[in-house]
């Protein structure tokens, strides 16, 4: 086992030291010292288990997942959160999945939709307002082509029957009533919510698109939300390259084209764990193959770029290559750019989905270097698919700690910390550098080729910022 | 204020008999209350002749909510000036009954329902404490005694022990206690001695053995209490002890629930359960 290694494992132990015996127990399995070679057993960290009461895990549940993450960027689809108004009001849009369209009119992905549960809702049961909610929803928004029905908890404790409801309208309607068994308090994280979603859209809409002809080029973008116009801007490249992509899941996708996915040719993975199941489904039933990839910084572009094209014809290859060929220099000058100002600045992540790892390669390409990386929810696979991509003795964490958080960050002086907005403002009196990496901060999008000069700018504002030293504590 | 709880395997006659019970007590010149906290909503139609009355809930469910209720539409007044509310609720299989009490106990509390005169106040609910509404009547600050009605049958038996179970739980937590049992006779084999015995081991009495009576079913067909329709029947004084005997009890206890297997054990003991039987 080398040094480093051994080092980072002291001062985990250390760090737990400052629990109650039972606590260290429970979150021993949960922090590990990296070993990209995968040969030392001791270094790989237990995940998606329930998380320790009191330790102010920042997990979400699988309402958030399904409504938050993959039904909600849905544009032309009305999702309900139904049950009482809070969880719709306080997730309200707070992914800024960006779309296309005239919200209110043809799109609706700003909007808040509830069936605003009452106590009578709750003694008599919330079907008949459900009911009454989704005639509403059609009258007042014709151009509407899906409902998705979003259960919180209290649907689920008094056994509301939502599939009978949507079975019922649905024919009427012409188009998916998509009841989501989504309850708060089912699974240990919003991964469950992925899971049910992506089920929901197996069992509701999958196959059930129309689409014009054929082409060898058609793929579909999975695990791509449009955040601040992410997918945006991997579309733009995916179409360079001569592909056609028929389907963006979710981020500014449309009904039917989570109806004509599995047409695709290839499905390009982004967000792995909030999309796996589907790929794994299109597979199985369509032959759909999958290909994950990574479109945060040139480095990881270019390995991907390749990677697509190495599934299509010679056509394909070539224009990935002028496409690398004519972007690079504008790449490099960014990395000319920022470099010398981030240079071997330390970076902290602890986020969700698939930024723990694929962000590394765009900080690595600004010459930054993780020092610790976590996930919110994430499985086995994302970790083992994590530990290649960091250096030797750096941390790993799982569904980490308020307290983890705060006492590596003392101990390992990052430069900056990229996390989630539960934790921006304790970093921000820590006086530590900041960066919300779930919305990329309100700005974006930090995909592909337009991405990265964007990301380079916000990474240098962050680490650079003046204003640490007003609020910094003197060493 | 006395706040009574009555609870039983369903269909054991708890409503009939707490509204015999409260007629007798109404009659002796208690001022007396009864809430309903049974979706079905008959815990009051004796006193009040008529089939169900306008509950809490349903209402509430008519206006939006029970912030849109005025106490006066949902007590009602009956026999001997009986005051009468019912929590209502959902038809089977829908929403969420329990729920239901909660909000309805809350709203008559808020209200004022009970009033300072009030000398008794009985809870009429459901058979199964299925869900934490329908231990609303025993938490803090509610009914402080408990009767369970039940009879030599085997599955009223069983009920009263498991009630047993859920009143010890509050007991541990508040001030409840169980007040004994009321043996409504279903004339089974060696009914009072067995019961007698279920009630020792609960740790309580049996405080009364209600006879068998027609009488009280002919009174019920009517809509009355047995207490009104024949005040002269022999069954009319039976309640009317059952009823000075709860006025007076002092015996109030913490219960000790059996295990399945000690319930069994006391049923083969009478002969009731063979040992084979219990082996099936």
């Amino acid at each position: 086992m080398s040094i480093a290694i051994k080092e980072t494992q002291k001062m985990i132990e250390e760090v737990l030291d400052g629990y109650p015996e039972k606590t260290r127990k429970a979150r021993a399995g949960h922090l590990a010292a990296n070993d990209p070679s995968g040969e030392c057993s001791t270094c790989k960290v237990k995940s998606n288990v329930k998380s320790r009461p009191g330790v102010m895990t920042v997990r979400g549940c699988a309402y958030a997942g399904a409504k938050g993450v993959v039904w909600g960027p849905v544009k032309d689809q009305i999702t309900i959160s139904h049950g009482p108004v809070g969880c719709g009001q306080y997730s309200w849009w707070a992914r800024r999945n960006y779309y296309n369209g005239q919200t209110g009119i043809d799109t609706f992905g700003t909007m808040h939709i509830t069936t605003d549960f009452q106590e009578k809702d709750i003694v008599y049961g919330g079907d008949k307002g459900l009911e009454a909610a989704l005639n509403e929803v059609k009258e007042l928004m014709p151009l509407a082509r899906g409902i998705g029905i979003l259960s919180e908890c209290p649907v689920g404790l008094i056994g509301d029957d939502i599939e009978a409801v949507s079975k019922k309208v649905e024919n009427e309607f012409g188009y998916p009533i998509v009841p989501v068994r989504c309850e708060g308090f089912r699974g240990v994280s919003q991964s469950l919510g992925h899971h049910i979603a992506n089920d929901t859209i197996r069992d509701h809409v999958l196959g059930k698109g129309t689409m014009g002809e054929s082409t060898p080029y058609d793929i579909a973008l999975i695990g791509d939300y449009n955040i601040g116009g992410d997918a945006w801007a991997s579309r733009k490249m995916l179409e360079e390259m001569g592909l056609r992509v028929i389907a963006q899941w979710t981020g500014d996708a449309s009904v039917n084209e989570l109806g004509i996915a599995q047409n695709a040719k290839l499905n390009l993975v982004h967000c792995y764990r909030s999309m796996n199941y589907i790929c794994r489904h299109m597979e199985e039933k369509y032959g759909v193959p999958w290909v994950e990839f990574n479109f945060f910084g040139p480095t990881k572009i270019y390995q991907s770029i390749r990677k697509i094209a190495s599934h299509f014809d010679d056509t394909i290859k070539e224009n990935a290559e002028k496409m690398i060929e004519k972007y690079r220099p504008a790449m490099d000058a960014v990395i000319e750019q920022y470099r010398p100002k981030l240079e071997d600045k330390k970076v902290m992540l602890y986020v969700g989905g698939l930024r723990p790892r694929h962000t590394i390669g765009a900080y690595e390409d600004l010459g930054m270097e993780i020092i610790a990386s976590g996930y919110e929810f994430g499985h086995d696979d994302d970790y083992n698919r994590t530990y290649p991509d960091m250096k030797e003795g750096a941390v790993i964490m799982d569904d980490a700690t308020l307290y983890e958080l705060e006492e590596f960050t003392r101990r390992l002086r990052p430069d900056m910390v990229g996390a989630g907005i539960k934790e921006k403002y304790s970093y921000h009196k820590m006086g530590v550098p900041f960066r919300q990496m779930h919305s990329w901060d309100y700005s974006g999008p930090y995909h592909g080729f337009d991405g990265f000069p964007v990301f380079a700018r916000d990474m240098d504002m962050t680490v650079n910022s003046p204003t640490w030293n007003l609020i910094r504590r003197k060493r | 204020m006395r706040q009574i709880a009555i609870y039983g395997k369903g269909g054991i006659g708890k409503s009939t008999t707490s509204q015999n019970v409260v007629a007798c007590l109404a009659e002796a010149g208690y001022k007396c209350m009864i809430v309903g906290c049974d979706p079905k909503a008959d815990a009051t139609r004796l006193i009040l002749h008529k089939k169900a009355q306008t509950t809490v809930m349903d209402l509430a469910r008519e206006r939006g909510s029970v912030e849109d209720l005025e106490i006066d539409e949902v007590l009602l007044t009956g026999y001997r000036n009986i005051r009468c509310a019912e929590s209502g609720g959902p038809e089977p299989g829908v929403g969420c009954a329990g729920r239901g009490v909660i909000t309805a106990i809350n709203f008559l509390e808020e209200n004022g329902a009970y009033g300072e005169d009030t000398d008794f106040v009985f809870y009429d609910v459901l058979g199964d404490v299925v869900c934490g509404g329908f231990a609303m009547p025993i938490r803090e600050g509610k009914a402080k005694e408990i009767y369970i009605v039940t009879s030599g049958e085997m599955m009223a038996m069983y009920a009263a022990n498991n009630i047993s179970r859920g009143i010890l739980k509050y007991a541990q937590s508040g001030g409840v206690r169980l007040g004994g049992l009321i043996c409504n006779s279903r004339e089974t084999d060696k009914e009072y001695e067995l019961i007698s015995e279920l009630a020792k081991r609960l740790n309580t009495h049996m405080i009364y053995f209600i006879p068998r009576e027609n009488e009280v079913q002919r009174a019920e067909l009517r809509r009355q209490t047995v207490i009104e329709y024949s005040p002269d029947h022999k069954q009319a004084e039976e309640y009317r002890t059952l009823a000075k005997k709860i006025a007076e009890n002092k015996n109030f206890v913490i219960p000790t629930p059996m295990s399945m297997d000690e319930l069994e054990e006391l049923l083969m003991d009478f002969g009731i359960l063979e040992s084979e039987d219990a082996a099936v």
